[in-house]
């Protein structure tokens, strides 16, 4: 089916495992298991899930969820042509269909109420039912389900219901620790290792901060942006500031401090 | 002459050695034996640095200065001080003479004539410590506008009181440019002369430091950078740079006598790290900077430092080993943040090689901030042998590895033994260049087995004696704002807050139930307003699902050849109220007057009524859903602002609160600014789109210790105004019925004035909801 084929990943993302979370989620799959990837915003959730994708050689469908997804934005609707009305497959629903691993980005930022749509197809029944179509879609063999959520900034408005929890396995992903972030960002970029770990000791910098005034710290993703503009030739402590401090504060105190780090990791 | 009387004998005859001397003190014309006694030296002194014309000058400034009748101490002071004025001023003395003399002449002019001399006196330690002419001059307006302002008259139109401030202020201003620049030193006087104009012990006791306000002004104006300004900015450097999240300390560096014997020094115990409370900027480092420098500098030795027993080492040994350790946690520090080494080595003195001569003078320290120098900065360009092979040690120690501090005392006391000299025990030690003030004192690096005769008893943990337990909440301070100066007071408002005291909860119901005829018109109102949590919204181009009467109606269309309406479909969205809100209610004593003397009167108090009007809007609020508290207050001077808690926004709407409510009270004055900013921190912390602080109040802001017309209400528009700032809108529902001259300029547009009291239950709730519809 073509329509499989535009949803396999092909080349292979980079990924580099922090444990054993590779043979785990193989073994969730050949279970087919639901899973949850847990961890602050640019540690690699994403890109773990693609790269399981491409290890299996299974079809992805990602969808970013936001607050005014409703339900028939992941099941489907009717629209209509000139003939009447005609039913559009959500991306949910095609993936149940086509046998892909269906990844919900950052599934706390959907309401609550439309997130209970994924729950026939996490357990043992594993069926999608359309009412508005009246149609009852048993999930392809290969179907599997992936929620990633941020716990950080969850307020208690944004939270998982307990009967949507208790439907996946989890994992708990977390920043690499140093050695291993600045191997990564190296290998992202191609920038020296040697730069590649002063980014990181900023990034580290900035996570103590967490809590007091910052709610996340610099991710790895923005250590890769400030290491991908050095590389552009940028001067490191310019980089630095563009890529790693502007973005994620605007408290004059926290910018001055971080900025007092820079200069003092970049001598 | 009759007897009893010493004979005075007129120095005017008195001889000079030099014809030109005897000139000038011919055309000086004085009669002053102690004058005659310096004449000479002065002159000798004033002509290395004036010429001939501006002698002349001198000396007819100086003859005026004899002639004013106030005996021989201002012309002493004048001829001793003055050329060292000019010199530290750096002009040329015709630029400065005539307006000192005009301030002299000022002086005389009126009552004050007595503050001439401390005047003269103090005039070359403020030159010194002004860097031009300027200055100076600035200075000179200060003093004059001083004097102006505080001599007193008993008619009015004559001054005929010396001013009580001005002999103090010249007494310490050496000392306070020492500490403010000129702008924070009129800012200071300013604020004397404002406050305590009218009370001349009082400006005493503020001009001569003596009171604890002079202080706190003093401390807001210093100039460089003030610990209170960059705390928030140090802990976050401790948490995010060195993951400490040690307590700072400041200590007060302002007290110094201008001996300056013994200067106060970094240091960290268990209590926390103690910091100095002001930095300046030196050699391009910021004060922020050197604040950096101290903290970075005590937290490696909180990592890397292990105390050494130090009974059997001499007071140079364990200096040495202080050099040396510092070194090496600097070292290390270096290496974890290598953007330091700029801001240790631009605080890091540089001793000259041949500063310090070992025949005469002791120059262990010298030779010890050299090799400091040296092991910190790869450019120290030292040529002695001992000092770079130890250079060299130093480095080996540290390859690749932390050491330790037994291993740097190792070194450091193999480098006291090589580098002995007898003349290290001279008394006079050599000290330029050798103090290296980012560094703490190191008391942690030391233990002693044997503790010394000087037992530290006061270092004993003090337990609270039982029954010390705090009953209240220590009281929060608050600034007021001072409209004239247009600066903030600070510190001037003590809050204290309580629980509200409780009643009976029936009284409350009761009150409900005799407005039930209300309250069922308001649950009418209430049920419209109430957020409908799901809303529809049609015809739109992309939504949730088909709207089919649109759809069937778009299809209709496109069949019969009519262009379709694309917008077929339907969404929802979450229509809900997040809005909170804080009732603060003025509990001032007016509030126990009776309503409608006119005979009309219910016989209610108005306290009464707002009971009324309070319960029936809590309740109104609480069917709504948003969260709110509610809060009194009442004032009895600064010093006793009461903030009494009523209702929280976690507690519900039960009977505890309604007792509070029912016990409610009235007394005192309205300081309105200070409870308003209390309210406000509150409310600033809550999450919410909308914050409301609704404020109800029967006067203008009063109380008993400010007599100055409209200090408060200028103070309360600041503290609405602060309260903008940070997103609380503050809404003023007044009982006073000739509120409109004041509550306008307080509060802006927002605000409402109730004529009929007597109908305040009813309009206090419907206000509300007008308000957050």
């Amino acid at each position: 089916m073509s329509n499989k084929e535009q949803f396999l990943v092909r080349a292979e993302p980079y990924y580099e495992a922090q444990g054993k979370e590779v043979a785990l989620y193989e073994a969730a799959y050949h279970a087919r298991l639901p899973v949850m990837v847990k961890g602050p915003t640019g540690c690699g959730k994403s890109r773990f899930v693609e790269y399981m994708a491409w290890k299996l050689g299974k079809p992805l469908i990602t969808v970013a969820c936001n607050e005014d997804m409703t339900a028939s934005d992941l099941v489907g609707r009717y629209l209509l042509d000139a003939n009447g009305t005609r039913w559009l497959d959500g991306p949910l629903t095609t993936a149940a269909r086509i046998g892909a691993i269906c990844y919900l980005d950052e599934i706390v930022e959907a309401r609550q109420d439309t997130t209970v749509v994924i729950h026939p197809l996490t357990d043992h029944r594993r069926v999608l039912p359309l009412d508005k179509k009246g149609e009852l879609i048993e999930a392809h063999a290969d179907f599997q389900l992936v929620i990633s959520y941020n716990p950080g900034y969850q307020s208690l408005m944004k939270d998982l219901k307990q009967s949507t929890k208790q439907r996946f396995t989890a994992f708990d992903f977390d920043y690499p620790e140093a050695s291993l972030e600045a191997r990564i960002v190296a290998r992202e970029t191609g920038i020296e290792e040697a730069v590649a770990s002063q980014l990181v000791k900023l990034g580290q910098v900035a996570r103590n901060l967490k809590g007091h005034g910052l709610d996340e710290g610099i991710s790895t993703r923005l250590v890769v942006y400030a290491a991908t503009l050095i590389r552009r030739g940028v001067a490191p402590t310019d980089a630095c500031r563009m890529a790693m401090v502007r973005p994620i504060t605007d408290d004059a105190d926290i910018r001055a401090t971080l900025d007092h780090a820079i200069d003092a990791v970049f001598a | 002459m009759a007897t009893g009387f010493r004979p005075v004998t007129d120095a005017r005859q008195r001889q000079m050695a030099h014809p030109q001397a005897q000139a000038w003190w011919q055309a000086l014309d004085c009669g002053f034996a102690p004058v005659a006694d310096v004449f000479e030296e002065c002159l000798y002194e004033a002509l290395s640095s004036f010429s001939k014309p501006q002698m002349e000058a001198f000396i007819e400034a100086a003859r005026y200065i004899g002639k004013l009748g106030r005996g021989p101490e201002p012309l002493l002071a004048f001829l001793e001080e003055w050329p060292a004025v000019v010199a530290a001023a750096g002009v040329d003395q015709q630029d400065l003479l005539p307006s000192v003399m005009s301030a002299i002449r000022a002086m005389q002019q009126s009552p004050n004539s007595k503050a001439i001399t401390p005047f003269l006196q103090t005039l070359a330690a403020v030159a010194r410590r002004l860097p031009s002419a300027d200055q100076l001059r600035i200075y000179l307006d200060i003093a004059q506008d001083l004097m102006a302002r505080s001599s007193g008259s008993i008619h009015g139109h004559h001054t005929t009181f010396p001013s009580p401030a001005l002999p103090e202020f010249f007494a310490q201003a050496p000392r306070l440019l020492g500490l403010l620049s000129t702008t924070g030193l009129r800012n200071w006087t300013e604020y004397g002369i404002r406050n305590y104009a009218n009370h001349p012990e009082r400006q005493v006791d503020y001009f001569s430091l003596q009171s604890a306000d002079s202080h706190a002004v003093l401390q807001r104006e210093r100039h460089g950078t003030l610990f209170a300004d960059v705390e928030r900015q140090l802990d976050l450097y401790l948490r995010a740079l060195w993951r400490d999240s040690e307590q700072l300390v400041p200590y007060s560096t302002a007290q110094l006598t201008s001996g300056e014997l013994r200067k106060p020094v970094p240091y960290y115990d268990h209590l926390g790290i103690r910091v100095p409370d002001v930095f300046d900027d030196v050699r391009g480092v910021t004060g922020l900077d050197r604040y950096r420098a101290v903290l970075a500098h005590m937290v490696g030795h909180r990592r890397w430092s292990q105390a050494q027993i130090a009974d059997n080492w001499s007071p140079f040994q364990r200096m040495a080993v202080e050099f040396f350790e510092d070194c090496r946690i600097e070292t290390l520090l270096m290496r974890e943040y290598p953007g330091l080494s700029r801001i240790f080595l631009a605080l890091h003195p540089r001793p000259q090689e041949a500063a310090c001569d070992p025949q005469t003078t002791s120059c262990l320290r010298h030779r010890l901030a050299m090799l400091s120098r040296a092991l910190l900065d790869p450019a120290h360009g030292y040529g002695e042998p001992v000092l770079l092979d130890f250079v060299r040690r130093f480095h080996q120690m540290l390859t690749g590895r932390e050491s330790s501090t037994a291993e740097s005392a190792a070194l450091a006391l193999a480098y006291v033994t090589q580098t002995r000299r007898q003349s290290d025990q001279l008394a006079k030690i050599h000290f330029d260049d050798t103090v290296i003030d980012y560094r703490d004192d190191n008391r942690q690096l030391w233990k002693f087995i044997e503790q010394g005769d000087e037992e530290e008893a006061f270092d004993e943990e003090r337990r609270p004696e039982p029954g010390e337990e705090l009953h209240g909440l220590p009281p929060r301070r608050y600034p007021e704002w001072d409209f004239a100066s247009q600066t903030y007071r600070p510190d001037w408002v003590s809050v204290y807050e309580a629980m509200h005291a409780s009643g009976n909860p029936a009284e409350i119901d009761r009150l409900l139930a005799k407005h039930a005829a209300l309250a069922k018109q308001l649950k009418r109102l209430l049920d419209l307003l109430k957020p409908q949590d799901k809303v529809r919204i049609r015809y739109q181009e992309e939504g949730s699902e088909l709207d089919l009467d649109v759809a069937v109606g778009s299809l209709i269309d496109f069949k019969s050849g009519a262009t379709p309406d694309p917008r077929i479909n339907m969404s929802h969205r979450t229509d809900g109220r997040n809005i909170q809100v804080l009732l603060l209610l003025d509990l001032s004593a007016s509030l126990n007057e009776r309503v409608g003397a006119d005979g009309t009167a219910s016989g209610q108090t108005v306290l009464e009524l707002s009971q009324e009007a309070v319960s029936l809007l809590a309740w109104a609020i609480d069917c709504l859903g948003d969260p709110y508290a509610i809060a009194g207050f009442h004032s009895n001077t600064r010093h006793e602002v009461r903030y009494q808690h009523i209702k929280g926004f976690s507690e519900r709407w039960d009977d505890t609160v309604k007792a509070r409510l029912a016990a409610m009270e009235a007394g005192y004055s309205t300081r309105m600014g200070a409870a308003l900013r209390h309210a406000g921190h509150y409310l600033s912390h809550r999450q919410a789109d909308k914050k409301i602080l609704l404020l109800l109040t029967d006067g203008e802001p009063a109380d008993i210790d400010v007599s100055e017309p409209g200090h408060l209400r200028a103070d309360a528009r600041k503290a609405v105004e602060e309260l903008a700032a940070v997103g609380v809108t503050t809404f003023c529902l007044s009982l006073d019925p000739r509120a409109d001259d004041y509550v306008r300029d307080i509060f802006g547009k927002r605000w409402r004035v109730l004529d009929r009291i007597e109908r305040l239950p009813e309009t206090l709730p419907s206000l509300y909801l007008e308000l957050t519809r």
